[in-house]
Formats: C-alpha cells, structure tokens, sequence
C-alpha cells in the first residue's frame, strides 16, 4: 500500500518536472529591453512592457514566427546588452541600441530601424533655447554614465560643468529638476527625452535640433547572417505597411513629427 | 546614570514652567509641519495621483516587491558570505603564526578603511578591464558588501574571542585539548553567544548599505522607488518618501532582534565573556 | 601608472572636496547631534519624542535615499537654493543630507557619554541648586565628551567615508571622480583605484590614532 502511493507520488513528480521542462524549453524568443525608459521601454504596473522598442521587438518577433506567450520580455541595462548576447542570455536586444563599429566586433545589428541624435528639452515657456549653443549659459542636468553629458562638457569646457551641469540617476530624476525651474533643459538621445515628454503633453518642448547621429540597430548573435537578413527583411516590411509609424506617433505622442520617416536598413 | 537625575522632580512652578514649555514646542512642531505641508501642496505633491499608485495592488507586485525582492537577495547573499568571511578572517588575527596574522590583518583594516562606494566601483570597472570578466551590478555590490562587511565581522569575531578569560584557554590546553580544539569546543561556542547581538547589528548596517546599488543601477528597492516608480507616475518625491518607510520599518524589525538577542546573551550563563560592542561602535563603553 | 600622475591635479581636487564635504559636515553634525542628545535628555516629554523619533528614523534610512531626498526634494519642494552655480548648489544640499544622518549619530555617542557620568556629578550639581542647562553645560556634557572621543573618532571616519555617496546627486567628490577616471583610462583602473584607495587610508586612519591618542590623554580619571 505505502509503496504503491511512493509510486504515485513518484510518477507525478515526474510528470510535473517534464512538464516544467517542456515549459522552460527552446521555444521561448527571449527579448531584451529596457525597463525604465518611457517611451521606449517601460515596465507597466500590470507588468507588461511599454515602448517603441517593444512594438518593434513584437513586429520582429512576430514576422520570424513567434507567437504573443512565446515572446519573453526580460531587462537590459546599457552596461551589459552585448554580453547579454554572447552568453546568449537574450536571443536579440531591442533596447537603445546605437549601431557603433565597437560593438559590431562582438556583436551583429540589424536596422537601424530609428534614427535621432542628442537634443534639448526644455519647459514649453522657456523659447530662449533655440539650438545647442544657447545651454552656454543655461543650467543643464544629464544622466551619470551617460555620454551625452560629456559631449557638452567637451564643447563649453570644465568651468561650464562646474556652473552649468548637474549629473543626476538616470533621466528621470531630471524631468521634475525641469519642471520646477532647478535647471534649464535636458539634453540627451531625442527619443528618451520625446518619450518622458509624451507622458506630460504641454509641459516641454523638444528643440528640434539634434547635434550627433545615433542609429537605434536590433542586436543580436555576431554572424549569425541568416536572422539577420531575416529580422532586416521584418523591419523593412514594418517600415512599409504602416506600422513603424503608427508605432512612433503611438509612443511619442506631439513628438512624432521629430521622427517623420524611416531611416535606410544598412544590411551587411 | 538614568537621564531623570539631571534635573529635580519639578514642583508646582516647575511643572507649569513645563507645561507651558511643552505646549509652546508643541505649538512651533505644528507649525513647521504646517509650513512643510503648505510647500507640499503648492508643488502639487499631495496630488492624489501621486499617491495612488501605492494604494494599487498591480503596483506593489510589479514594480515594487521585484526591487524589495533584489535589495533582500543581495543583502541575504552578501551576509552569507560575509560572515564566514569574518570568522576565517578574526580567527586568522590571532593565529600564533606572523605570516597568517599580518596579511590578514592587513585585509581587514584594508578593506574597513576605505569607502564601500569605491569597492564597488571597482569590482564594477575593474573585474572587466583586470580579468575580462562581466560584472553584473549584483556581484558588484555583494563585493563590496562583503569585502567591508566581512572585515568588520572580522573583527568583532576577534573582540569576541579575545574577551574570553586566558583562563578558559589554559584550562582547555590543560586537560589535554590541541589548540584547534580549544578553538572549536571552549572558545568559539561562548565567543558566539557574546558576539551574536554585534553581529546582527552589524547585518542591519549591511541592508541598508544594499542602497548604495541604486548608484551603479543595481534593480533594488531604492531603484525602484526613485527610477522605476517616477518613470511611470512622475511621483519621485512621494515615491522616495514611500521608500524610506519601507527601509525604516524593515531595519527597526531586524534592529530589533539585535536588541533581543543583547538581553538574551546579557542573561546568558553559557558564556564566560561580556556582550562585545561593535568595532567603530558609536557608543562609549559601558563600564567606566 | 603614468595616468595616475598625469591625472594627480584632479585626484587632489576631489580629494579637497571630500574633505571641504567632511569638515562641513562634522561641525554641522556635532551641533546638531549635541542639541539632539540635550533634547533626549531633556525634562520635557515632547523634546525626548522628538528626538527620539529623529535618531530612529535616520539611523535605519539609507544615507543614499537621505542624499537623494535631500538633494531633489529640497529643491523641489521646499526651494532651498545656495548659489546659482549647480555644483556649488549640490554641494551644500549634499552638506545638508550627511549632516542630518551623521547628527543622529552623534547624538547617539553624546547620550552614551552622558550614561557614563557618575550620578553623584549630577546630584552633586542639583544640590547646588544647578538647573537642567546648567548642570548639562558645566558638569554632564563636558565630562560626557570625554568619554566619548573615541566614538566620535570613529562616527568620523565614517563620515569621511560616507561623502562617496554624495555621488548620489552627482557631486564629483573623490569616488565619482574615481568612475569617470575609470571610464577616461580602461587600461590604468587598477593604479587610479590603488591611488584613491591610499588617498583614504592617509585621510582616515590618522584620524583613528588622533582621536584614540587624544582618548587616553583627556580621558577622566576615576
């Protein structure tokens, strides 16, 4: 009798762990995104994730065969997307990803599929800041680890960030520093600083006068050609039926106009 | 000395000079709290849907609890190793050998001098431009809470072991027990019950140390509460506030086991030492 | 190794700013933390709460969510501004925050130096008619102190260590500095993290000899 119900208990642990394995099995698409970036990616109280990153990380996702439950959503910082890849932690990585020939030795882009440059955000009173050259002399806060403070300071000089420049965590310690008049303008890619505008219309305006180039690429597996070619085939299709821009106007709200057309694929 | 000897039980015109005293404190606290409160409401802080969000069940479990979960994981593995840390490392300093005793006291005053903040972004840069090496932001911050921690452990598991009569060491040597057995069956088994109230102290002052991740973007509770939170509802004072409450109520929990733990090994026949006081304690010693 | 020296004018400037961050603070803290522990010890029901309160909620609070609070939320919400320069701004903000969490320290150690103080001092004190403030000022407090210099010596030395976390609110004190020199020489990280390492053994352990040296020396003899 005992042994019988070892038995029994015995079988269902079995069954519950094959079960399990065939969950965790290989036909998840694991996603990297960014999980504090509005606009782009933002993880949602209802633990969704949110953003123009994420519409086009599903279109990708969707056109290579992936069902909605296979997609998996799981967080990238900037500091570690490419080991990410390597260590094959992630399958691809839709997150502020710029295109630099650094990251092509370790890693493959397909894309770009977005193109912005650093820009300035400022209170939608303030019409004082009409281009980069007028934060000579305007108060500016940016994100610490980031690089678009330092181009600043390597144009106005080491006394300009004494006076001028305050380095916060992350971009969105500077909104409220905006709002309440603390600084001046925020300067960073126009994409972050369009998808914190977007949450508060009215509130700022977006300079319009991008002063660098990056090229948001997907990262993904370096040789890996054939979904390469695939994933670029995808953004190409995203690019034409619409959807790219139903994806911008829907993430970046007023600020869509900043982002009017799709940039050209680079397929290598 | 109890605080009530510094002055006289107050007579009639103490006790109206008190009262009196009493309600004009009480009247300038209601004040200032008033001023704060108006500040508040003129930057709109006490908007409710700056607050509701902490009212929201999706809220907690999404957002919150994940950076709560990540802040007691590195804690809880950080005192995992620091601890075992501790004791190789305060058992090393009094070994009777020099090439033991000096390098790891080294260590340990090493590691307990210089700021937590540069260990970690060490750990974060060094491991890898040293050894190629990535170093999440977890491994980070369990690095330097160990390597600080542990040194601090260090030596309250040597204030511990050394405030044991000599007596108990002769006597042990002198029924015929090696030193290493000393150690293990006399020595240690009574230094941990006078150590153990210091040694959770000393984890307190580890968990909150957690939130010095929020600076090299460890997901943790602070991250949560100052980035993840303002991201979705633009609340970062309300959220921060929130925080804070959590920390307290968590640290005073475990704050007090610590106290509770005291008065147990104060009570304690099982040991021949005196509770130790924690090294860097803030407190001056109570027997003078 | 050479982008240690090429780097030293800035390495010393972030050193003179850590300790610009713990001179200010010490002298604030000290005040404040002396006015804390009279308030514990205080005849009046509601100071003791009040303090009590303080000391407790600041003890078990991070310093970096205290930082934090303190450099947006008392500009945001209270308008607390110092200079028009942003860094100078932080600077103080950052003053502010250590200073608040170091006071509850060291009002901690005045209350332990207080429980030090034979009761006889005290009673010694009321018989001669002393009132609170008088006898905390001429009899408590002085004794108190020199019990507990080596406690202070060692709320110090954590404060030294402590300025890092104004990194927090980006003030570019010797750790920050330390990061963004990381970033400038990858190749050098482990010179440049030796080089601020031995910048905070010079600053904080004389500081433990000076304070024990001065411990034995002004200790009360009983």
């Amino acid at each position: 009798m005992r042994v019988r119900r070892i038995g029994a208990v015995l079988l269902a642990a079995a069954a519950l762990a094959t079960s399990l394995a065939a969950c965790s099995g290989d036909d998840k698409f694991v996603i990297g995104v960014k999980f504090d970036q509005p606009g782009l990616g933002l993880k949602q109280p209802d633990g969704s994730v949110k953003g123009f990153d994420v519409d086009v990380a599903k279109y990708v996702a969707k056109e290579l065969g992936y069902s909605d439950d296979q997609i998996e959503f799981k967080e990238t910082v900037s500091a570690n997307r490419e080991p990410f890849i390597q260590q094959g932690q992630v399958d691809i990585v839709v997150a502020t990803y710029s295109i630099t020939d650094a990251r092509k030795e370790v890693i493959s882009f397909a894309g770009p599929y977005l193109i912005t440059g650093q820009d300035i955000l400022t209170r939608a009173a303030d019409t004082g800041i009409a281009n980069v050259d007028s934060l000579a002399t305007k108060k500016v806060c940016g994100a610490q680890g980031s690089s678009s403070p330092a181009r600043l300071v390597e144009k106005f000089g080491e006394p300009w960030k004494g006076q001028y420049l305050t380095e916060q965590q992350g971009y969105g310690a500077c909104l409220p520093l905006l709002e309440q008049s603390q600084v001046d303008a925020i300067s960073t890619d126009a994409t972050i600083l369009a998808g914190f505008a977007a949450q508060s219309p009215g509130k700022f305006r977006l300079v319009g006068q991008p002063f660098s180039e990056e090229k948001y690429g997907i990262g993904l597996k370096k040789d890996d050609k054939e979904t390469r070619d695939k994933i670029n085939n995808a953004i190409d299709k995203m690019f034409k039926d619409g959807s790219w821009k139903k994806y911008v106007d829907a993430n970046f709200g007023e600020f869509g106009q900043f982002f009017a057309s799709p940039p050209a694929l680079e397929r290598y | 000395m109890r605080a009530s000897v510094l002055y006289d039980a107050p007579g009639p015109r103490g006790r109206r000079r008190n009262l009196v005293l009493t309600v004009l404190f009480a009247v300038l606290l209601v004040v200032l709290a008033y001023l704060g409160y108006r500040k508040f409401d003129e930057k709109g802080q006490f908007d409710a849907a700056l607050w509701e969000p902490f009212l929201r069940a999706d809220v907690w479990v999404n957002l919150i609890l994940p950076g709560l979960w990540n802040t007691l994981s590195a804690a809880a593995t950080a005192a995992l190793i620091a601890v075992p840390f501790g004791f190789v490392f305060g058992m090393a300093r009094l070994s009777e050998h020099t090439w033991i005793r000096i390098p790891a006291g080294a260590i340990v005053e090493f590691f307990r001098a210089i700021p937590l903040l540069i260990m970690i972004f060490f750990a974060q840069y060094g491991g890898s431009a040293v050894f190629g090496l990535t170093v999440t932001s977890f491994s980070a911050v369990v690095f330097g809470l160990v390597m600080y921690n542990g040194s601090v452990l260090a030596e309250i598991v040597r204030a511990g072991i050394s405030s044991l009569p000599r007596g108990q060491t002769e006597a042990a040597l002198a029924v015929g027990l090696r030193k290493g057995q000393a150690m293990r069956l006399i020595l240690l088994p009574q230094a941990v019950t006078a150590m153990m109230p210091a040694i959770v102290s000393q984890l307190v002052v580890l968990l909150k140390d957690t939130a010095l991740g929020f600076i090299v973007a460890y997901e943790d509770l602070l991250n949560a509460g100052a980035r993840i939170l303002p991201s979705n509802f633009r609340n970062l004072i309300p959220s921060v506030i929130v925080m804070a409450l959590i920390y307290i109520l968590i640290n005073v929990a475990v704050g007090q086991v610590a106290t509770w733990l005291e008065k147990r090994s104060r009570r304690s026949r099982k040991t021949t030492a005196k509770p130790v006081a924690p090294p860097d304690s803030v407190t001056a010693p109570a027997s003078l | 190794m050479s982008a240690l020296f090429d780097e030293l004018p800035v390495i010393l400037g972030a050193f003179w700013l850590t300790l610009r961050l713990t001179l200010a603070t010490a002298v604030a803290a000290l005040v404040l933390g002396t006015v804390l522990a009279a308030m514990r010890v205080s005849p009046l029901g509601v100071l003791r709460t009040v303090a009590a309160t303080y000391v407790n909620a600041l003890r078990n609070t991070p310093l970096t969510l205290v930082i934090v609070f303190c450099g947006l939320g008392l500009g945001l919400v209270l308008d607390v501004s110092f200079s028009e320069s942003l860094s100078v701004n932080y600077l103080w903000l950052s003053i502010i925050g250590l200073s608040l969490y170091t006071a509850a320290f060291v009002c901690e150690a005045i209350r332990s130096g207080i429980n030090t103080v034979p009761i006889g001092q005290a009673e010694a004190a009321r018989a001669l008619g002393l009132t609170f403030i008088q006898n905390l000022r001429h009899i408590v407090l002085p004794q108190a102190f020199r019990a507990v210099i080596a406690p202070l010596g060692s709320v110090l030395i954590a404060l030294i260590k402590n300025t890092t976390i104004a990194a927090a609110i980006g003030v570019a004190e010797a750790s920050l500095t330390m990061k963004s020199l990381f970033e400038r020489h990858q190749e050098a990280v482990v010179p440049i993290f030796l080089g601020f390492a031995l910048g905070f053994l010079v600053l904080t352990l004389p500081v433990g000899l000076l304070f024990g040296w001065l411990a034995r020396r002004l200790a009360v003899a009983r």
